[in-house]
């Protein structure tokens, strides 16, 4: 029987160390609304999300209420629009009339953020998927609950550098119509190599092609508790270290494994996957970067970062396999530098730069997240950033990403406000090397050899 | 068996675990376990309990119960056993 210091331990971790499950996120496949009058289309996209994701607020929040967990976030994926669109649209506006759609779904549905505004264009571009791309800047500008993500590459397509070089233009052209929020539209945009299906985290959820008419993913949370965990063994060996990370992340995996199953056996929706992430907040006390400091190092960026976060990223997903019956999604520590406060005093410090940033990448998902650039940086720059991004997660079959802010009419050291869980950032120098000619080449990457590991 | 478990945390006064179970017996709950502890005066108490005879929604008592320890300046939570049972049970 349970005991009386296990109680204290979880309700310690939910009210002292912001354990919560970060989000329910209902996958729905939207196939089968696709029509060629843009209208009906519409109207199906509406039926289908609110009949199946009618209760998932309220379901959402009689969860946590029982269990006395804290669930943050609700939310929906959907089919990559470029796909459901494709018969529809004839021009870019078409899409944003569906953006439109969606927006309005989300807000009556009282979800915070609705993905899958996508487009997955690993090796080749359609004429629709085009039009898709280019609807992206004006869908983000006039909608509010709209996350939008595009697929340029995989491991096993190569990369389309088309689609990089365009993508750089689009980012440009959405922190332009966003610019008096400071480009907020980019924060909700993110440029994928090797999406999963399955993930979900925002910006970059979307519900794949392989998955069930509707399924429930669930992503957990909890930096602080591991950050507390470890304060408790300081200066203990590696051994103890792993273990520690390994026990907690357990721990916490258990926690959404139960309200995914809960979550689905009420919605009558099947369960998909528990994303085993460590998604940090703003809040003090819920960051990926203190467990960084508290693991041994002075400021994220310094010397060994890498390789604490490799050892983080590991532990944690070995302790939350073994929790879960299904893991997917995204699965790692995330390092977002706006959502995390102490990856941002670690900016401020000089202790953190880009470069150091894409390192990090290379050991855990996602990749160079809500960044915040200077507003002149060049559009080949930033497609250049993405396809560097791309090109570590092609060559280790791994997931990178890409959502950066280029603010506009701002500089490196100025500062950036998104808001809520989006946080705030100062603004990172770029390197101002041009690579014009190396994104403006046109074509493809060839996708990697899978042999000769080295 | 619908198992939950009640916290209560707070200074120690006279009649905390009087005026709880009253509540319970009044609502049909049947406690199953109870241990107390005191930590640095602070005072801890938790309880097994079934609610498979009661007559209101979970939320209701569980809002209830929270707003008798207020009336007490003590916190009082009542979750579903499972979240524990998962986290500290393989």
């Amino acid at each position: 029987m349970i005991n009386i210091s296990e109680v204290i331990e979880t309700n310690k971790m939910i009210e002292k160390e912001n354990l919560d499950v970060r989000t329910i996120t209902m996958g729905i496949n939207l196939l089968d609304c696709a029509d060629g009058n843009l209208d009906v289309l519409c109207q199906n996209i509406y039926n289908k999300i609110t009949r199946l994701a009618g209760k998932l607020v309220s379901t959402g929040e009689e969860i946590s209420k029982e269990f006395g967990i804290p669930i943050v976030n609700k939310r929906i994926s959907i089919t990559p629009i470029a796909l459901v669109g494709g018969s529809a649209c004839k021009t870019s506006d078409d899409y944003v009339k569906i953006a439109q759609t969606l927006d309005r779904v989300a807000a009556e549905l009282g979800v915070n953020f609705i993905g899958g505004y996508s487009a997955i264009v690993s090796k080749g571009m359609s004429h629709s998927d085009e039009l898709f791309i280019r609807s992206i800047p004006k869908a983000l500008a006039c909608t509010e609950r709209i996350c939008s993500s595009v697929n340029v590459g995989s491991t096993k397509t190569g990369l389309n550098m088309d689609a990089v070089r365009l993508m750089g233009d689009i980012i440009k052209e959405t922190a332009e119509l966003t610019k008096d929020c400071d480009s907020l539209g980019c924060a909700k945009l993110v440029v994928l190599c090797n999406a999963p299906d399955d993930n979900p985290f925002m910006a970059g959820a979307f519900h794949g092609v392989s998955e069930d008419d509707a399924v429930i993913n669930v992503g957990v949370s909890g930096p602080g508790v591991v950050k507390y965990a470890l304060e408790q063994i300081r200066g203990a060996s590696f051994e103890v270290l792993c273990e520690t990370i390994k026990r907690t992340a357990f721990k916490i995996t258990r926690v959404g494994q139960l309200v995914a199953q809960e979550a689905s056996h009420r919605l009558g929706i099947p369960f998909g996957i528990i994303d085993l992430s460590l998604a940090p907040t703003p809040a003090v006390g819920d960051s990926v970067a203190e467990i960084l400091q508290e693991i041994g190092l002075e400021y994220p960026g310094a010397p060994g970062t890498t390789a604490a976060l490799a050892l983080l990223n590991d532990q944690v997903k070995k302790g939350g396999v073994m929790a879960s019956s299904y893991v997917g999604g995204l699965s790692g520590a995330f390092i977002p530098v706006s959502e995390d406060q102490g990856m941002i005093d670690a900016v401020v410090a000089g202790a953190l730069t880009i470069e150091k940033l894409e390192a990090m990448t290379c050991v855990c998902s996602v990749g160079l997240d809500m960044i915040a650039i200077p507003g002149d940086t060049p559009a080949t720059s930033i497609a250049g950033m993405i396809a560097d991004e791309a090109a570590i997660g092609m060559i280790n079959q791994k997931t990178t990403a890409v959502r950066v802010i280029p603010v506009v009419g701002k500089t490196v050291g100025e500062t950036v406000e998104f808001g809520g869980l989006l946080g705030y950032a100062p603004v990172m120098p770029m390197n101002r090397f041009s690579c014009d000619a190396f994104v403006n080449r046109g074509g493809r990457i060839p996708a990697p050899i899978h042999s000769f590991k080295n | 068996m619908n198992k939950s478990i009640i916290t209560v945390v707070g200074k120690d006064t006279i009649g905390i675990i009087a005026k709880v179970c009253t509540y319970l017996a009044e609502n049909n709950v049947n406690i199953l376990d109870i241990s107390q502890t005191i930590v640095q005066e602070y005072f801890n108490m938790m309880m097994i309990v079934d609610m498979s005879a009661i007559n209101k929604p979970f939320e209701q008592i569980a809002t209830e119960m929270s707003s008798l320890g207020e009336t007490m300046g003590v916190q009082v939570k009542c979750q579903r056993e499972e979240i524990f049972d998962k986290m500290h049970r393989i």
